[in-house]
């Protein structure tokens, strides 16, 4: 009973204790001086166990008494969330080490809060719920505030914070409710008490509270306005971090709540996400405009790109959660390409942020101005690459759902949105001479932002098969 | 009735014990204490901080380590008292799963001693 729990939680665990011994060891050792070491290693052990994940289990398993779930939904989630996390921390030694913040405890928190997304999207109970996102909130506080001495990055740390307390006190809410309606935390057991299409109205108010915490986590309008200041005050691996291995976990968590707690009530909350996904898409395309700080701006772009992963899942069909599952991993890809872009930006040695310095990016480095066009492009949902293939998934989803008008609203989004990708294509092919940057050197950041741009190009052949994974993994999730 | 109100003596007797002990103790107090007051000693007692003074000032990160510390062994006792209670009941599995919870926290304490928050000076 208890070994074949253990046997199903192992990955967890195995990270778990890694993250610890790390920490024991630096501690006891080098400390600081051991961080590239222990960073490496991190990032080798989150590969790998990405990796073991992707190869190893078929078929759904429970532990704990279902509180944990272990298919092919999460299965597909812990992939992208461990090798984003392993790719994001490879591009952030450069940064770290540049800018004095080469600490430690960097890459074991990051290993700490992979966990908790692991958990996450594994969760089958309200309580695995909670501890998988606390586990990931509490390690994201600490590194967002991770430059101590810096004003904004404390900013960025106690903006977070405070706010992810208020939500998770929204989610907690939901959750206590949803229990007292249900009389069970577990997901199997909330969704027998709705089986007749009837949603008590208590349990009603409670979906709506933990879809609000959620929507926070995933930083989806209107509950978006911690994201542009911490994106803008964490140091920028750690903006990158933010960007693509936890909103993977906020989503997945989102999907196997609605589906698995709630799967029976569709229709309640077909509507909710529908408004959270129109209010992102338009906040994100519009409010991104006036933004000259890259950071920002990717801040902006994330919240409208969530909008567009939230519209696959309000169509609530299997279609859906696929598109959504398809988005989430394209969307991660570009963002991995696109920062490792952004973390290179410098000049003379100090790191730039502002997108008037591309101005002429193309004449300084033809190859670097090309991939990060094509990132663009793709972001921007322009066919033919892959992110138009990612934006294309959902919209069909939410017509065949019978949602044309949110289909007609994200395409509106979408090319408001594409204006601001496409000025800084302008700047960099058509703008003023002006101060040039550094010369990019490292070459982690330009193997990562390379494959990142072959890959929005190459993938329009076959989406690499992901196609298949993400459909394997909704069919598991919607029954 | 009777016997309703014969369940809940123990608590009046308890009541009674504890007002008993305290008059006791303060009296005590009164009548033997030597009593050499000087103006250190009347002034109340804050943790080292002067008890009336502005609010807003800076104070050593320190006394925050010291009391998060506290708080985490809090916790823990608090986690320790029913798994005590219901030892015979959790079995095996709650026993290592206190274990592992135990050593958890331990490597947690380890770092931050190990980081130099314990050290006064």
């Amino acid at each position: 009973m208890i070994s074949s729990d253990i046997s199903t939680v192992l990955p967890e665990i195995v990270l778990a204790v890694f993250a610890m011994g790390a920490l024991m060891f630096a501690v006891y050792t080098g400390k600081d001086k051991t961080a590239p070491m222990i960073l490496w290693l991190t990032a080798m052990v989150l590969a790998g166990i990405g990796i073991w994940v992707a190869i190893s289990g078929n078929g759904s398993r429970v532990a704990f008494g279902g509180a944990f779930v272990d298919d092919a939904f999460s299965r597909y989630a812990k992939v992208i969330i461990l090798l984003s996390a392993s790719a994001i921390l490879l591009m952030s030694q450069d940064y770290m080490t540049k800018r004095g913040l080469m600490l430690f405890e960097f890459p074991i928190l990051v290993a700490l809060a992979v966990v908790g997304m692991m958990m996450m999207v594994s969760a089958g109970d309200l309580m695995a719920l909670y501890m998988g996102l606390e586990l990931q909130s509490l390690s994201l506080y600490v590194v967002a505030a991770l430059r101590r001495d810096s004003v904004k990055s404390t900013e960025a740390g106690l903006k977070y914070f405070v706010l992810g307390a208020l939500s998770s006190g929204l989610l907690l809410y939901g959750a206590s409710l949803t229990y007292g309606f249900a009389g069970t935390t577990l997901f199997s057991g909330i969704i027998t008490t709705v089986e007749a299409g009837h949603v008590p109205l208590g349990m009603l108010f409670g979906l709506v509270f933990i879809a609000a915490g959620l929507a926070f986590k995933v930083s989806a309008a209107p509950f978006h306005m911690w994201t542009p200041d911490v994106y803008e005050g964490s140091p920028t691996p750690v903006t990158a971090f933010f960007a693509t291995a936890p909103k993977i976990a906020a989503m997945g968590l989102f999907a196997r709540v609605l589906y698995d707690a709630f799967g029976n009530a569709v229709a309640d909350w077909s509507q909710i996400l529908a408004f959270l996904s129109v209010a992102s898409m338009f906040l994100g395309a519009v409010a991104a405009i006036g933004q000259r700080n890259i950071k920002r701006l990717m801040a902006y772009s994330s919240i409208a790109h969530m909008g567009f992963a939230l519209m696959g899942l309000a169509s609530g069909t299997v279609f859906g959660v696929q598109a959504m599952l398809v988005y989430m991993a394209i969307y991660v890809t570009m963002n991995i390409g696109t920062f490792a872009f952004i973390l290179s930006m410098e000049k003379d040695g100090q790191p730039v942020t502002d997108i008037d310095s591309l101005n002429m990016y193309s004449k300084h480095d033809p190859l670097r101005a090309v991939a990060m066009m094509v990132l663009l492009f793709s972001l921007a949902g322009v066919p033919p690459l892959v992110g138009f293939f990612g934006k294309y998934y959902v919209l069909l989803a939410a017509v065949q759902a019978g949602m044309s008008w949110l289909a007609i609203a994200g395409v509106v989004a979408s090319v408001i949105g594409a204006f601001y990708y496409l000025r800084i294509v302008y700047f960099m092919y058509f703008g003023e001479e002006g101060d040039m940057l550094d010369k990019a050197k490292s070459p982690i950041l330009w193997g990562f932002l390379m494959a990142s741009a072959a890959i929005m190009v190459v993938g329009v052949v076959n989406l690499f098969g992901i196609e298949g994974f993400a459909a394997a993994a909704a069919e598991t999730l919607v029954r | 009735m009777e016997d309703l109100l014969r369940e809940y003596l123990p608590i009046l007797v308890f009541l009674g014990l504890a007002v008993g002990l305290g008059v006791v103790l303060i009296l005590a107090a009164v009548i033997l204490a030597v009593r050499n007051p000087d103006p250190e000693k009347v002034s109340a007692y804050e943790c080292g901080f002067n008890a009336f003074d502005d609010a807003r000032m800076k104070f050593d990160v320190r006394f925050y380590l010291v009391a998060i510390l506290f708080i985490i062994f809090d916790l823990e006792i608090a986690f320790l008292f029913p798994w005590a209670v219901a030892f015979k009941d959790v079995g095996l599995v709650g026993f290592w799963s206190m274990i592992v919870f135990l050593g958890v926290l331990t490597i947690g304490f380890a770092y931050e001693w190990k980081k130099g928050a314990l050290e006064w000076e």
